[in-house]
């Protein structure tokens, strides 16, 4: 979906403002600070993926995820994922377990950051792309969850690297986790943006369902 | 930062909102209350930006680990210890006179959690994921970092689980320091690429005052 959380290339956003790296706080708010905390540890429950977590904050009109702040699109995004899992009303204390809820304590849950939720996966196919093909990203539509930014569909790059078979965002967020071969594309600053970018480039991780070869 | 919190005012709506949440999924037991503190201890005490300045400063001072920090970088940093959350899979990419490196998220925030802790408001700003892609050199200018206008910029939109660091180059005239000094030069935001490294200046000058 293109929604109001694909971003690049938007203009009218005005400046950055950052806060001086030596002067910024970790979190602004109490409330910040609860709710990361709980989207990591019901994250931690295993009732859904990061794809599946995105699309949560990422399925909001664009108005409202732009008007809300960072954590506050976190809360919409886990209120809603609680919702539609059915989990508040499945949880008690005494029925957690046959649920097959995960419930770390304080060492379970350092255990589970420490060793994160790597995406690499044995591969099943060959890689359809070698290093220095010429790839295209073909223009899509539908409401699901992807990882091609709108401002790439319709451009072409070359492929850079190969990282392997990772797991698809696309699937994933569906509950469906399997691989797909998985490449960092650049793209000439020109092409994507017009001559005034000219010496800049960018490189964008895209899988290979995103891609097709460039006619020649 | 100053607190200018008005304590008469009554708690926002969003604080409400938290709070509730938490005290339901407490009370279904869904999570525990150990788990979230240890969550926040991780990321306000243990995990942040020195250990990104300790695989740069490392870099810098010894070329083998930099010649593996840029061929297999998830290995290499996990050998110094640092693996874990949003650092899975990793990639170093090096500023060179020629060439500036610049990481951005467009579609969230996707950042090297392992090496430079929660990202700042400004990373996960609509402008800064809007710009980033688009006018590097007017967003590296707001971080008041003027480049050449013959150095080339690359920016990486992190669309994947492979989080991007920015090796900066080394400043002038620190060749013969030690890792420890050369970690005082590093900054966060030098690692994301909006800034450069700190001049050797910085630190002989903070020397001299003390």
């Amino acid at each position: 979906m293109i929604g109001g959380h694909d971003l690049g290339g938007k203009h009218g956003l005005g400046p950055i403002n950052p806060e001086p790296e030596s002067e910024e706080p970790l979190f602004h708010a109490e409330w910040e600070r609860r709710i990361f905390a709980l989207t990591l540890a019901t994250g931690m429950l295993g009732q859904w993926n990061i794809d599946e977590s995105r699309h949560a904050r990422e399925r909001q009109h664009p108005v409202d995820y732009l008007k809300q702040s960072y954590f506050e699109n976190w809360l919409v995004g886990l209120e809603k994922l609680l919702d539609e899992k059915h989990l508040l009303e499945r949880a008690n204390q005494q029925q957690n377990q046959q649920e097959n809820l995960r419930i770390p304590d304080a060492v379970g849950a350092e255990k589970i950051l420490a060793s994160g939720g790597p995406t690499l996966m044995p591969d099943t196919a060959l890689a359809r792309f070698g290093i220095g093909a010429k790839v295209t990203v073909p223009k899509r539509q539908g409401s699901g969850h992807t990882r091609v930014p709108a401002y790439v569909q319709g451009a072409s790059g070359e492929i850079v690297d190969h990282y392997g078979t990772h797991v698809f965002p696309d699937a994933n967020a569906r509950g469906d986790r399997r691989g797909e071969h998985l490449y960092s594309v650049r793209f000439d600053g020109e092409s994507l943006w017009g001559n005034e970018s000219q010496g800049q480039s960018v490189f964008i991780d895209l899988w290979e369902p995103y891609l097709e070869a460039t006619a020649i | 930062m100053p607190h200018d919190h008005d304590h008469t005012e009554p708690p926002s709506d969003l604080e409400l909102r938290v709070k509730a949440l938490e005290s339901l999924l407490l009370e279904k037991g869904l999570v525990n209350p150990d788990a979230l503190n240890a969550i926040i201890e991780t990321y306000e005490h243990k995990v942040g930006p020195k250990n990104g300045a300790h695989v740069v400063a490392k870099a810098w001072s010894d070329p083998d680990f930099k010649q593996a920090l840029l061929t297999d970088a998830t290995s290499a940093v996990a050998d110094l210890g640092y693996m874990g959350r949003q650092g899975e899979h990793l990639t170093v990419v090096e500023n060179i006179p020629s060439v500036h490196n610049l990481v951005v998220c467009t579609l969230c925030s996707c950042y090297p959690w392992t090496l430079l802790g929660l990202p700042p408001v400004w990373y996960k700003s609509a402008p800064y994921r809007a710009r980033a892609v688009s006018e590097p050199r007017s967003v590296l200018a707001e971080f008041g970092t003027e480049l050449p206008e013959s150095t080339g910029i690359q920016v990486w939109d992190s669309t994947s689980e492979m989080r991007y660091l920015v090796l900066p180059m080394q400043p002038a005239g620190t060749e013969d320091w030690g890792e420890a000094r050369l970690q005082a030069l590093v900054s966060r935001n030098s690692m994301v690429g909006v800034e450069l490294a700190k001049p050797a200046s910085t630190l002989a000058q903070r020397d001299a005052e003390s």
